[in-house]
C-alpha cells in the first residue's frame, strides 16, 4: 500500500510532469492566465491520464512488447517499435471517445471544457506519461496510481501558475518581458520551489 | 533564392520564432539544453521531422479527409519519428540514450502539428519545405544559444571538450550548478525575450492594466 | 519516401478515386488503409534492417565497457579481439557455482527480471538496491593471468535518485579489494549525481577493500569521515549528489552481500574457480 502512496506522491511534487520533466509546457504557458480555465484543463487532463495510462500499459504488455504475444502462441514477436504510434492512437481515440461520450451524457461538462478537451491530445504530459510507464515498467496498479498522480501533478501545477499570473496582472513589469517573458521567470521560481521535495520518501 | 523562400527561411529566427513568439516546442527546449550535444542532435532531428511531415502531408493535402485529418497528421508525423529514433538508435546510440523519452515526444511536438496543420495543409510541396527548414532553424536557434550557455557556465566544457578548467580539477573556473538544473533555462528564456522584445518592440505584449499615475495638486 | 509513395499508388490505383468529394466514405476508408500501409511498412522496414546494427551496437558498447573495468580497453586495437581476454561465465547466484546455462554475454537482465521462471521477487526488507525482483543467476567476466583469475567483473544496478544506475565492479581474484567501478546506464541529475561517471570519482575506488573480518559487506559510500582504520572500506560521497550516492552505497551492500555475489565471492575466497 505504501509503495503506491509513495509512487502517487513522487508524481504529484517530486517528478512533477510540468515543473521537473517541462511536459506540457505550450498549454502550461498559454493556458494560465485565469484561474477557473487552467483548473478545467487540469481536471480535464487528470481524467485523461487516467485512462490512457493503464489501457496503454495493458497494450504494451499483452500486444508490445518482447514475448507479449505468447498467449496469442507468438513468443518471439517483438513489437515494442510500433510503441510511439500505438500510444498516441490511442490517446486520440480515448480523447475522441470522451469528448463524444460528454456531448450526449454530461453536455454541462463538454460545453465548460470547450476547446480544451481536442488540444490535450497533443499535450506531450499525456504521452509523457504513457512513456514513462513503459521505462519504469510499471504494474496494471501501479499505472492507475501513475496516471492519476501524474495527471494530478501536472493540474496542481498548471493551478498554481494561473494562480501566480492573476496576481500579477496588476504589477509593473518591464515591457519586454510582459505576458511570455514573466510566465517563464514565474514558472522557473515554482519549478525551484518543487526541487525542495526531491528525496522525500514516506 | 527569391523573396518568398528568403522569407519562409529566415523570417522563423527571429520575427516568427516557434519558441519564442509562437509558443512552441517549449518542452525540448528547456529539457535537453543541458549540453551542447544532445540539443544539436534534437535540433537536427526536430528539423528533418517537420520538413518530413511538412512535405508529406503537403502532397496529400488534397485528399485527407476532414474527418480524420488529425489522426492522419499523426500517423505521419508518428512513423517519421519512429525512423528517426531507430536511425539515431543505430548510428548514434550514446546519444540516442541521452535523448531516450523526447525522441518519442518530437510526436508532440507542437511545431510540427502546428506548421503542419497551419501551413503545410494549404500550400504546396515545395513552399512546405522551406517553411518546415526555416521553423526547424529557428528552433535550432534558440535550443544552441541555451545548450551553449548552459554548458559553458554550468561544466565549463563545450561539446564535451574541457573549455574552462573546473576548480575541482586544479584549475579556476567554479561552475554554476544551477544552469544545469530545471529552473535556470526558464530564467535563460525569459532573458533571450527579453532581449528580442526590447530589439523588435513589435513584439511586446499589450498588458490587461497599466499603472496611471495620478497627479494631485496640493489643496 | 511516403509522398512518392502515395502519388504512385493514386495514379495507378483507379483515377476516379482522387475525384471523390474528400469526405465520402470510401474515400475515407481508402485513405486510412493506405497512409496505415505506407506508414506500416516504412516503420517495420526500418526496425527489422536497422535492428541487427543496434544489437551489434550494444554488444560493442557491452565489450567496451567491461573491457575499461578490466584497466584493458585499448582504443586502437580491434574490440572483437581485445574480448578474447574476458572469460564470460553465468553464475547460480543461491549456490555461487556456474551455472554456465545459456551465453553470458548476451544474457540480458533486464528480460531475465520481467520473466518469472527466470527470477523472484525480493522482500522488500531485504530489497537495498530497490530493484524489486533479482534474476537467479547472472552473468560474471574473468580475466585469467595464465590458469589463475586475476580480475573478477561483476554487473551491479540499483536505484539512484531519479532512476536505475547500471555498472560494473572489477575486483581482485579474492573478491577482498577492488579495482575499478564504472557507470554505463543511469539517469541521474547532470552535474551532480551524474558525477558518478566522473573518472576522478571513479579512480577513488581502486584499492579500497570489501570484507571486514567477519566476512561481512564493510566497503561504504558516505559523507562522514571514517572511524579511525576505516578509510580502506570509504569512498567519499558526491557532495550535492546525497540520494545517488546513498543509491551506489545500496547497490554495493546488496550486490557483494549475500543476496548478491556473495555466494560466488566465498566461493573465489576458498579457492574453487
Amino acid at each position: 500500500m505504501e509503495h503506491y502512496v509513495n509512487l502517487a506522491i513522487k508524481a504529484l511534487f517530486v517528478e512533477n510532469l510540468a515543473l521537473s520533466f517541462f511536459l506540457g509546457m505550450c498549454t502550461f504557458l498559454a493556458i494560465s492566465k485565469k484561474v477557473e480555465t487552467a483548473f478545467g484543463l487540469g481536471v480535464a487532463v487528470i481524467v485523461v491520464q487516467m485512462i490512457t495510462v493503464p489501457i496503454n500499459n495493458l497494450l504494451h504488455n499483452y500486444l508490445l512488447k518482447a514475448g507479449a504475444l505468447s498467449w496469442a502462441g507468438l513468443p518471439e514477436v517483438d513489437l515494442s517499435f510500433l510503441g510511439l504510434i500505438v500510444f498516441i492512437g490511442m490517446i486520440a481515440a480515448i480523447v475522441q471517445i470522451l469528448e463524444m461520450f460528454l456531448d450526449r451524457y454530461v453536455p454541462a461538462l463538454y460545453n465548460a471544457l470547450g476547446i480544451f478537451l481536442p488540444l490535450i491530445t497533443v499535450n506531450c504530459a499525456i504521452l509523457g506519461g504513457t512513456l514513462f510507464m513503459v521505462e519504469r515498467s510499471y504494474t496494471f496498479g501501479e499505472s492507475v496510481v501513475y496516471g492519476f498522480a501524474s495527471g494530478a501533478g501536472w493540474a496542481l501545477a498548471i493551478v498554481l501558475l494561473a494562480a501566480i499570473r492573476e496576481k500579477l496582472k496588476y504589477s509593473d513589469v518591464p515591457d519586454g518581458l510582459q505576458g511570455l517573458g514573466i510566465t517563464f521567470l514565474t514558472s522557473g521560481l515554482i519549478a525551484m520551489a518543487f526541487m525542495a521535495f526531491s528525496g522525500i520518501q514516506l | 533564392m527569391n523573396t518568398e523562400s528568403k522569407k519562409a527561411l529566415f523570417e522563423p529566427l527571429v520575427e516568427n520564432n516557434p519558441i519564442i513568439v509562437q509558443i512552441l516546442g517549449i518542452c525540448s527546449a528547456l529539457a535537453i539544453t543541458n549540453k551542447l550535444a544532445p540539443a544539436l542532435t534534437m535540433s537536427i532531428a526536430l528539423t528533418a521531422v517537420v520538413v518530413g511531415s511538412n512535405v508529406a502531408i503537403s502532397a496529400i493535402r488534397h485528399h485527407i479527409p476532414n474527418s480524420i485529418r488529425i489522426i492522419v497528421q499523426m500517423t505521419i508525423i508518428a512513423s517519421l519519428v519512429i525512423l528517426v529514433d531507430q536511425i539515431l538508435r543505430a548510428y548514434a546510440p550514446e546519444i540516442s540514450k541521452q535523448l531516450s523519452v523526447f525522441v518519442g515526444l518530437i510526436i508532440t511536438n507542437c511545431i510540427v502539428l502546428g506548421r503542419a496543420e497551419a501551413f503545410a495543409m494549404k500550400n504546396p510541396v515545395w513552399p512546405s519545405l522551406l517553411d518546415g527548414l526555416g521553423q526547424g532553424l529557428g528552433y535550432s536557434a534558440i535550443l544552441i544559444l541555451l545548450a551553449t550557455f548552459r554548458e559553458l557556465f554550468g561544466f565549463g566544457s563545450l561539446l564535451g571538450h574541457q573549455v574552462l578548467p573546473l576548480s575541482s580539477e586544479g584549475g579556476w573556473y567554479v561552475p554554476n550548478s544551477m544552469l544545469p538544473l530545471a529552473p535556470a533555462a526558464f530564467f535563460l528564456v525569459a532573458l533571450i525575450i527579453w532581449g528580442v522584445r526590447s530589439w523588435k518592440k513589435e513584439q511586446v505584449e499589450e498588458a490587461d492594466y497599466r499603472i496611471q499615475v495620478v497627479h494631485r495638486t496640493e489643496p | 519516401m511516403s509522398p512518392a509513395d502515395d502519388k504512385v499508388v493514386g495514379n495507378g490505383g483507379r483515377p476516379r478515386l482522387r475525384d471523390l468529394p474528400n469526405d465520402s466514405t470510401t474515400k475515407i476508408l481508402v485513405v486510412a488503409t493506405l497512409v496505415c500501409i505506407v506508414c506500416a511498412v516504412l516503420v517495420s522496414s526500418a526496425a527489422v534492417l536497422l535492428r541487427p546494427i543496434q544489437q551489434r551496437n550494444a554488444l560493442l558498447q557491452k565489450q567496451r565497457d567491461i573491457l575499461t573495468v578490466a584497466g584493458l580497453y585499448d582504443r586502437t586495437a580491434d574490440l572483437d579481439q581485445q574480448f578474447k581476454q574476458i572469460e564470460a561465465h553465468l553464475v547460480d547466484l543461491d549456490t555461487g557455482m556456474y551455472s554456465d546455462d545459456g551465453d553470458a554475454l548476451q544474457f540480458d537482465v533486464a528480460s531475465a527480471v520481467r520473466d518469472p521462471n527466470a527470477s523472484s521477487r525480493i522482500p522488500t526488507a531485504d530489497d537495498l538496491a530497490k530493484i524489486h525482483r533479482r534474476a537467479h543467476q547472472m552473468p560474471v567476466y574473468l580475466v585469467r593471468k595464465g590458469t589463475d583469475i586475476d580480475t573478477v567483473i561483476l554487473p551491479i544496478y540499483g536505484y539512484g535518485l531519479w532512476s536505475t544506475m547500471y555498472g560494473y565492479v572489477a575486483l581482485n581474484s579474492t573478491g577482498e579489494r577492488v579495482k575499478a567501478i564504472t557507470f554505463y546506464d543511469h539517469g541521474e541529475t547532470p552535474g551532480l549525481g551524474a558525477e558518478i561517471e566522473n573518472l576522478r570519482w571513479q579512480a577513488l575506488w581502486a584499492g579500497k577493500r570489501t570484507f571486514d573480518e567477519q566476512g561481512k559487506v564493510a566497503l561504504s559510500v558516505s559523507k562522514t569521515r571514517p572511524a579511525e582504520g576505516w578509510a580502506d572500506y570509504h569512498v567519499d560521497a558526491i557532495s550535492g549528489a546525497t540520494l545517488t550516492s546513498v543509491g551506489v552505497h545500496n547497490m554495493i551492500q546488496y550486490w557483494l552481500g549475500e543476496q548478491g555475489y556473495g555466494p560466488y565471492l566465498s566461493r573465489l575466497r576458498d579457492g574453487g574457480a
